[in-house]
């Protein structure tokens, strides 16, 4: 048995040793044990070191909000996990653990220096200190805030464990269970509730599992939490849920729970998430959280071993440790008095009990001498002794507000409590507003925005008695909002404990203090002093000495340090606490894995990947593919030996030399029908259609009310009521939503329907000069020969014995067609075109040598060559608006007196003067490269390639005033500082007269 | 994560089935081109931005598909109530009192 065991006590299994290693050492704890008591049952307190000045820190809670005890965790290969709460932490055999912030040695760390450099790292410090030299700031600001900042370190591998996310509905959800949460339970599960009850500890009965001397109902208070708990487990309406957390309450009752699953067993199943996000919503929510026990501020407060009495407690009662032989405990509340005596009763010898009220219960100290106990009332702390572990406390009395002699007294543990706070992190997330109680100098719950009950000594009520009953009636209040009638509870309480007391700013002490370290947030090293200095120089509400000395802006947001800070910022104002302003707490009440946020969303399941019916084929064939909004294109499809350049350069050529095929399945299509079709589709596009007759197309250019440039697509006319509109591949569902807004909110007087059909079709794309003859055999049901079927038309058929809307279009400048087959037809028809077009040498191309051919003949490609601030004007296109027109949706917009100045943006061709150089896409552009800096920039690059059929570079971009601008040389960033020169060109590049159409 | 009641569905679903889309009650002009630069400017850019009850468009995106009006209050980032597209906009005063 370790030294600091206590026989019988707690409620860890004596007989279950289990072995878990600290920063490479053995250690032995016992079956139920939190890294923190296994610790503590082998006397170490010692248990990290602080961010900032790498002073030792210990153990200070019991639970999730411990500033101090950060470890590091690791389960297995990528499973490291920094910042993990060692008071949270449950061993199991094999467990390795590391402390943090310490180099080389926990117990002799190097940036332990920084703590004798305090002026350098005041209250402010990163806003004065690393402002000058200028050039110190890459040598050495930088990389030494780097090295230093961040708690822990990140884990570099990646992570295998599984997440799970889950939806769960219930009437009342109950966070907390200690007793005001089980009352609560209980009342709501009795009379019929979906009830879930949960904790984040792997125990439930909260504050009962410290106080085992207490009766309810004349059971032992352990006896009565079973029963309670039996009771509830054999209601089938209620869930108990353990080692989870509710780490966000959100709008509606939608409460955030993280459950965690494995990270307590040596051997996980393998299939098992590590942990499960659920998303509840509930119908009444019970916050039941209870309070967070105050350290107190006085000089040398961080030394190991002074911890919350609370603390000490629990480590007694729930795990059989006694954190020290000798403790003193140091009050201002009665509940430490009791935290003495259990310690005393189990062996340790208290020195004393030192209480900074000038008056106590007599009662208190009547059993403080019964058990020997000295009582120092009226008396403050003003140091302690020992660096990595207290060897004494320095206390004086304290006289009509004037501090006495000191005098030392020995001990290996200080047991603190400054005052106990509500825990209102949840509530505050609502946006529920905060009452201040002067008497009590805590905030309790006011205002509620959300069906929510706050029970116990989250609302200020102390005692086990109080809190039984205020659970009770919690539930009952939130079965009773749901409709039904239910009696309350009543709980008939011995042995209570209940108790008073006061809070306060830093204690008062006979020395300097201005040499004071008194710490107020232990996570973030922040002094009582330096609170001061923020109001000195002139913060004066919360939210500013906050950003300015960080209180509260560690890992657990303050959740010792708000309200010692917000006293100590108030007294420095002169103002009550209310007037100071209080923080505001944020989701996540704890902090939370990305791994729980992201679920099942990671790896080939963040999102959706789209494949076309032709997916499996590329792959086949060995396509490299690229994404394009949710699909997956096939990008080229590179033959042995070959890069990309190469691979697109042959594609370019045989395409343009014979034929080639291309997937342009994932465009957008939508078909527009009814009465109104060709009127709706007058609205919505600049373009006329009213004369465009069936089986013909046109390109259709969709705007913007505010005249720019949204969508672009072929659309073909099928019947005078059908119109099938193509969109860009990213473009379909928002030209949809789009379509839909006008026709639903603008004109629902039209008679039009409108339905996505881009997965109903494959579409295949042949370009080339040969590309007629090798489609034609396969065309039942229409002559697609020259004479008969004109470039821009379209034709209900068969092709391969599918039906099919066939269109002759191009967007390569080649003679071209694209075939509309259903999908599922799709890979077949693909086959027999690639089977019958190895006459012709058939090359597949992927959506690379798309867009070097459409760049050859100066098609933009919306969203590249335009950015959502460019007109049909601007993009050299305005022969696409239907001037008659008296209305179109942006139409309005190009007579803008923005629009129609000026200087606008372009669209232009560029070529290098080099024809090997190929631009940049987004490079930068100038007219004068010898103009002081910073320089003009007066447009950029869109479309940048190497053109195969020019055997040069080309490339596209938007200058200002740049039709103005024809074979004026620009200026682009090259290589070694020498500018890159270019002629500003028609974006025609290849076959400007259209000839290559033409073929018989 | 709100909860949205889409009056076409008649049904009150989570947030993620609905899309926001703009203030509400900005009707497009029957004849743009008899507006001036100001008027067209003001119909293309000038939104109330309002520090409480806002009324706004949601579209029941993954559902119906229907395109709805609602009131929203902005501070509390609660909804007052929704209602169907071309129907005006409620009076808050009787919404209150039915309270
Ligand atoms: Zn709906």
């Amino acid at each position: 048995m370790t030294k600091y065991r206590v026989k019988g006590k707690g409620r860890v299994n004596h007989a279950k040793p289990v072995s878990f290693t600290f920063d490479g050492d053995r250690f032995e704890g016992v079956e139920g044990d939190t890294v923190a008591s296994a610790l503590l049952a082998n006397g170490v307190h010692l248990m990290g070191r602080s961010f900032k000045y790498h002073r030792p820190r210990g153990v200070v809670t019991a639970g999730s909000e411990e500033p101090n005890a950060l470890i590091g965790t690791t389960r297995g290969k990528g499973q490291f996990e920094p910042n993990t709460r060692a008071t949270m932490q449950e061993i199991y055999p094999g467990l390795k653990t590391e402390s943090q912030n310490k180099w080389p040695s926990l117990a002799f760390d190097l940036g332990a220096i920084n703590d004798r450099l305090y002026m350098l790292f005041s209250a402010g410090f990163y806003y004065k200190t690393f402002m000058w030299p200028r050039s110190f700031w890459d040598s050495v600001y930088e990389p030494f805030i780097r090295k230093a900042a961040g708690l822990g370190k990140a884990p570099s591998e990646v992570d295998p464990d599984s997440y799970a996310s889950r939806y769960l509905h219930c009437d009342v959800l109950v966070v907390g269970s200690g007793p005001s949460g089980i009352a609560a339970a209980l009342s709501a599960g009795r009379a019929g509730s979906k009830v879930v009850l949960l904790d984040e500890h792997a125990e439930m009965g909260g504050t009962l599992l410290s106080e085992p001397s207490i009766t309810i109902d004349g059971k032992e208070a352990w006896d009565w939490l079973e029963a309670a708990l039996a009771e509830l487990d054999n209601l089938p309406n209620v869930t108990r849920m353990t080692r989870t957390t509710a780490m966000g309450y959100y709008h509606q009752n939608m409460i955030g729970l993280v459950q965690k699953l494995t990270d307590h067993l040596a051997d996980a199943p393998t299939a098992a998430p590590r942990e499960r996000m659920w998303r509840v919503r509930a119908q009444e929510v019970v916050l039941a959280q209870g309070a967070i026990e105050r350290p107190m501020v006085f000089h040398g407060n961080d030394t190991p071993g002074i911890m919350m009495a609370g603390a000490a407690q629990t480590f007694l009662n729930r795990f059989g440790v006694l954190v020290g032989e000798n403790p003193v405990v140091l009050t201002s509340h009665d509940s430490a008095w009791y935290s003495a005596f259990d310690m005393a009763d189990a062996g340790a010898n208290v020195v004393a009990i030192v209480d900074t009220r000038p008056e106590v219960p007599a009662a208190l100290v009547q059993q403080a001498m019964k058990r020997g106990i000295d009582t120092l009332v009226g008396h403050t702390a003003t140091g302690a002794k020992g660096r990595l572990r207290v060897k004494a406390l320095r206390v004086n009395p304290v006289r009509h507000g004037k501090v006495g002699p000191a005098q030392m007294l020995n001990c290996d543990a200080v047991l603190v409590c400054g005052g106990w706070t509500p825990s209102l992190h949840l509530f505050s997330h609502t946006k529920g507003s905060l009452h201040w109680d002067p008497e009590a100098k805590v905030y309790l719950p006011g205002h509620k925005t959300e069906n929510v009950h706050i029970a116990g000594a989250g609302r200020g009520l102390w005692g086990i008695a109080a809190a039984l009953e205020d659970g009770a009636k919690a539930g009952t209040d939130a079965v009773k909002a749901l409709g039904r009638m239910t009696g309350t509870a009543t709980y008939e309480v011995s042995n209570d404990r209940a108790g008073t007391g006061i809070t306060q700013k830093e204690l008062p002490t006979d020395r300097s203090a201005g040499k004071a370290k008194a710490f107020v947030d232990f996570q973030n090293d922040v002094t009582a002093k330096d609170i001061r200095l923020a109001v000195r120089e002139g913060m004066k509400s919360i939210e500013h000495v906050k950003r300015y000395t960080t209180n509260g802006m560690a890992t657990d947001q303050g959740k010792l340090s708000n309200m010692n800070g917000l006293t100590i910022a108030s007294d420095a104002l002169g103002k009550e606490a209310p007037q100071v302003g209080l923080t505001t707490f944020r989701p996540p009440y704890t902090p939370t894995t990305f791994g729980a946020f992201a679920g099942y969303h990671k790896g080939k399941h963040f999102e959706v990947t789209r494949r076309t019916p032709i997916d499996s084929w590329a792959e086949e064939h060995g396509a490299a593919f690229e994404p394009v909004a949710l699909w997956r294109r096939a990008w080229y499809f590179p033959q042995a030996g070959e890069d990309m350049h190469k691979a697109v350069a042959r594609e370019c050529k045989a395409t343009r030399e014979s034929v080639g095929i291309f997937d342009a399945s994932t465009l957008g299509k939508i078909e527009v029908s009814g009465p109104d079709a060709t009127e709706f589709m007058n609205r919505m596009y600049t373009n006329p259609w009213t004369k465009l007759g069936v089986g013909r197309a046109r390109y259709g250019l969709l705007l913007g009310e505010d005249g720019f440039i949204r969508d672009d697509g072929v659309i073909g006319r099928m019947r005078d009521d059908l119109f099938h509109v193509t969109t860009t591949t990213g473009g379909a569902a928002r030209v949809l939503n789009m379509m839909e807004d006008y026709l639903q909110t603008e004109w629902p007087d039209l008679k039009v329907w409108l339905t996505s059909t881009t997965e109903e079709w494959a579409t295949i794309a042949l370009n080339g000069p040969n590309a007629r003859k090798l489609l034609a055999p396969f065309v039942e049901g229409a002559d697609i020969s020259a004479e008969a079927m004109q470039h821009m038309s379209v034709v209900e058929c068969t092709v391969g014995g599918f039906p099919a809307r066939l269109f002759r279009i191009s967007f390569t400048g080649e003679l071209g067609f694209e075939i509309n087959v259903p999908a599922r037809h799709g890979k077949a028809l693909w086959e027999k075109l690639w089977a019958a077009g190895q006459q012709y040498d058939i090359c597949p191309y992927g959506t690379e040598t798309m867009h070097v051919l459409r760049a050859e003949k100066g098609f933009i490609i919306v969203g590249q060559d335009t950015d959502g601030t460019v007109t049909p004007l601007d993009a050299g296109i305005g022969w696409a608006i239907g001037k008659k027109k008296p209305d179109f949706v942006g139409k309005r917009s190009l007579e803008r007196p923005d629009i129609v100045a000026p200087g606008r943006k372009q669209l232009v061709g560029l070529l290098t003067d080099d024809p090997k150089t190929v631009l940049t896409e987004g490079a930068q552009i100038v007219d004068d490269p010898n103009q002081p800096k910073p320089m003009k920039m007066i447009g950029h690059v869109t479309s940048s390639y190497w053109s195969e059929a020019l055997g040069r570079s080309i490339a596209m971009a938007v200058v200002e005033g740049g039709f103005d601008r024809m074979d004026q040389t620009l200026y682009l960033p090259g290589e070694s500082g020498k500018p890159i020169t270019a002629k500003v060109t028609s974006t025609m590049f290849y076959d400007p007269a259209g000839d290559r159409l033409k073929v018989e | 994560m709100l909860l949205i009641h889409c009056p076409y569905c008649d049904d009150t679903l989570p947030e993620l089935e609905f899309a926001y889309a703009g203030e509400a009650h900005i009707v497009r002009p029957e004849d743009p081109s008899k507006l001036s630069d100001e008027e067209w400017r003001d119909f293309l850019f000038i939104r109330t931005n309002v520090k409480g009850v806002h009324a706004e468009r949601w579209r029941h995106i993954n559902g119906c598909g229907r395109f709805f009006n609602a009131l929203r209050d902005t501070v509390s980032d609660r909804f007052l109530t929704t209602y169907k597209a071309g129907e005006a906009r409620p009076d808050m005063t009787q919404l209150e009192a039915a309270e």
